[in-house]
């Protein structure tokens, strides 16, 4: 394998890694607002024991997403200096902007968030809360900014191979940027819901029946079911804007090969790129034309448009395409029954039962997947653009030996592979201690020295 | 702009605000990572309190890392691509070393105590990591991108002497934040990192204008010996102030505690502002201006004016974080 490849690989592995935690955090930080707004409205020192589990989730979830996202800004330099060679004038500035309003601002009142709350007032412990929300979001921002504009770029021009920008309102608002920074918010909000339904539910089954087990479980499934349907909407509005814009993507994603009207929506098959057909295809007759056009026969672009005089394939890969479109909509189909199931019957009952509780538990997750699978589609649908009709991937790798990607790569996956591992067995133990510590209120001190498990009853002391 | 020509006015300010931030940079992420490499010299007890002493601010002094190199990409992205390219390997391990020590922070304090050994070992190991590294990168980029064999051997030397002075820095931030046992042996531990940091020094402010004929006309010719003679002079003056100091700290009644770490800075920004001396204009060694490297000046313009505005914000609640945490390191605690 050679150095674009396995740099690709590397960078595939680097950001799908680093996205899971950002994903988490980015709607996390709104969530503990909630929590803490709550508390401060009712009173109720069950508000704030929520607020102290989530916040410890949130912790390791910040600390991951920071080293592997750091990881990733060296990146651009150590593997695609290409990118930034190219498109730097107006890729440098979204960064900047990046680094200048949001990390600095997460990271500095995160110390406090985190360890603040008997040290300053309520009121200020509340305000950096809200200020490390808000840096998230603001990160989301623009680096969604800067990866949209990578799909849809405009307000620039081309000078001696290097771009130049003439227009920063149309870099930062490019066609696919709102749509994009919408779908990514409900897909962290998505995340956070199912995770916090998930993980409450994983308490409940161990027996946990205290009220900020209850507090963040109804939460969680709440905001699932809430955000689920908007989501659908949005990701059907995203999906028709990629058609306006970059049509063989969504040609690859429905494994259409002809344009033509009456395309069916293709539920499965395997497109074969060799042949150019689909095997095994089993699809509802004239669904895509519905979907994407608004009637039967509405004609949806083909991937054979796509190919060059000389046979050169200028569309994405097809196969990878189609399938991780699928196992978005997939999942978020089984987000949608799952959370309007789950909300009835905490509606209905007020409790959960044993089967939905391992159900809620089994999908603690799915964000993650369904958030994977999304990004997957539109950057590989991207290919073989780095910035489209800019700068394609392989003009801009490092001329980096083989060997040395090689090595880091097998590295990077192994760290990360522990790193997961460990991430989640912690989530896992926090969970099942959260519920230990309420019942023996005296947990080893020594092991828990950073967190909360001190006696439940404890009052709260906010430093004033 | 100032009656200078954007392209060069603007090149000029990166340069400043990239040379800034990494100084920024190595004081407040120095002193972390040197207590990362103290840490495994501390009993279990002390290791939570050496690590309480950080835990609210490392994650905003890497950030300072973060804005360095982005600094660099977006101000000089072709040098960006040369330095980091030609760095492949050390920027490896520094990754690595800064994933470890990063997730270790917070690990070891979500985890039983049976294992929580492994993580303070992880968190030393990635101290460790990240700050031999990063002295070898500054050694490489000393001698120009150099990968000899010869290069390799002097840029370890600057790896372990960068190593050492982190030790320093991060044993006067313990002076200042802590009390008792621990602060004694911190005074101990900062008197043997400065040994070893002042021969470092050393060696590289003699190897530098050897290494470079450039250099060395910058440093040893009329006048200017004698206008640069101050640099050095005032760098052993902290140095010998400094271990005159340490012999009779901690005091009973705590004065003098944050002295060291102001010294340390000094001593950082001395050492800083020699290297900048010695590079200018270039920011790859001898191939490449910060004027060829800079990005288009609308660029850099619209960076300049965000810069502007939020950089002294930052700095403000940067200082609100410091003085929240004020005062002797105790447990930290989420609730």
């Amino acid at each position: 394998m050679d150095a674009l490849i396995l740099s690709r690989m590397q960078f595939a592995a680097n950001i799908s890694f680093h996205i899971l935690f950002p994903t988490i955090t980015i709607a996390l930080g709104w969530v503990l607002l909630f929590f803490k707004w709550r508390y401060e409205r009712t009173g109720n020192d069950a508000w704030m024991k929520a607020y102290f589990f989530w916040v410890k989730v949130f912790a390791l979830s910040f600390a991951l997403g920071v080293v592997s996202g750091i990881t990733m800004s060296f990146q651009f330099g150590t593997n695609w200096p290409g990118f930034m060679e190219t498109v730097g004038n107006v890729a440098g500035p979204l960064l900047a902007y990046e680094v200048l309003t949001a990390f600095f601002l997460e990271a500095v009142f995160l110390g406090i968030m985190l360890f603040g709350f008997s040290r300053v007032s309520s009121r200020i412990h509340t305000l950096a809360t809200f200020l490390v929300a808000f840096g998230t979001t603001m990160s989301a921002f623009w680096i969604i900014a800067l990866n949209s504009w990578m799909h849809t770029p405009q307000g620039f021009e081309m000078r001696d191979g290097v771009a130049h920008a003439t227009d920063w309102f149309a870099i930062i608002f490019n066609p696919s940027m709102p749509y994009r920074f919408v779908h990514m918010l409900l897909a962290s909000g998505l995340t956070v819901a199912f995770l916090m339904a998930g993980l409450s539910a994983l308490r409940w089954i161990y027996g946990d029946r205290s009220e900020p087990m209850y507090k963040a479980l109804r939460t969680g499934v709440y905001l699932g079911a809430i955000l689920i349907p908007v989501q659908i909407f949005a990701g059907d509005m995203h999906g028709l804007n990629t058609l306006e814009h970059q049509p063989q993507k969504v040609a690859a994603m429905e494994a259409n090969w002809e344009t033509r009207g009456n395309v069916p929506l293709v539920l499965f098959a395997l497109p074969d790129e060799e042949a150019r057909e689909n095997r095994f295809e089993i699809g509802i007759p004239s669904g895509a034309s519905l979907i994407l056009k608004h009637h039967a026969d509405g004609v949806v672009p083909g991937l054979n448009d796509f190919v060059a005089e000389d046979g050169t394939v200028e569309h994405p890969p097809v196969l990878p395409l189609f399938i991780s479109f699928r196992v978005m909509v997939g999942v978020g189909m089984l987000m949608l029954v799952v959370s309007w199931a789950a909300a009835w019957m905490l509606w209905r009952r007020d409790d959960i039962n044993k089967p939905m509780a391992f159900v809620l538990a089994g999908m603690a997750f799915s964000g993650w997947i369904a958030t994977l699978a999304g990004w997957y589609t539109t950057e590989i649908g991207r290919q073989p653009w780095l910035v489209s009709g800019v700068v394609t991937t392989a003009e801009a790798v490092a001329p980096v030996p083989g060997a040395h990607v090689a090595l880091t790569f097998a590295t990077y996956l192994a760290l990360y592979a522990v790193l997961i591992v460990v991430y989640l067995t912690v989530l896992y133990k926090l969970a099942i201690r959260a519920h230990y510590g309420n019942i023996e209120k005296d947990p080893d001190p020594r092991g828990d020295s950073v967190s909360m498990g001190k006696a439940t009853g404890e009052a709260l002391q906010p430093a004033e | 702009m100032f009656g200078y020509e954007p392209d060069v006015i603007l090149p000029l300010i990166f340069a400043g605000l990239m040379g800034i931030s990494i100084l920024v940079y190595v004081i407040l992420d120095g002193f972390d990572l040197g207590i990362g490499i103290l840490s495994v010299f501390g009993t279990d007890d002390e290791k939570d309190t050496m690590i309480a002493s950080i835990g609210p601010f490392w994650d905003a002094n890497e950030t300072w890392l973060v804005l360095s190199i982005g600094l660099l990409l977006v101000a000089f992205p072709i040098a960006h691509g040369i330095i980091l390219t030609a760095l492949y390997l050390p920027v490896f391990v520094l990754l690595v070393g800064l994933v470890l020590r990063g997730i270790a922070f917070d690990f070891r304090s979500k985890v039983s105590a049976q294992s929580k050994w492994m993580w303070n070992l992880l968190f030393f190991i990635g101290s460790v990591m990240s700050s031999l590294s990063q002295g070898y990168m500054l050694g490489i980029y000393v001698l120009g991108l150099d990968l000899s064999w010869a290069s390799a051997g002097f840029a370890a030397l600057v790896g372990l002497c960068l190593a050492a002075s982190y030790g320093a820095v991060g044993a006067a931030w313990l002076i200042y934040k802590t009390e008792g046992q621990l602060q004694e042996k911190a005074v101990i531990w900062m008197r043997m990192c400065l040994l070893l940091t002042a021969a470092g020094m050393a060696m590289i402010s003699i190897a530098t204008p050897f290494a470079s004929a450039r250099i060395f006309d910058k440093w040893f010719t009329t006048p200017e010996i004698y206008l640069l003679a101050p640099l050095p002079l005032l760098t052993g003056a902290v140095f010998a102030g400094l271990w005159f100091l340490t012999a009779k700290l901690p005091r009973p009644d705590d004065s003098y505690a944050l002295v060291p770490f102001l010294a340390m800075a000094t001593i950082f920004t001395l050492g800083f502002a020699g290297l900048a001396y010695s590079f200018y204009p270039y920011i790859v060694p001898d191939q490449l201006t910060i004027y060829e490297a800079a990005s288009a000046p609308e660029s850099l313009m619209i960076i300049l004016v965000g810069t502007a505005i939020v950089l002294p914000t930052i700095g403000g609640y940067t200082i609100l974080a410091y003085r929240i945490f004020r005062g002797k390191a105790t447990e930290l605690k989420y609730d």
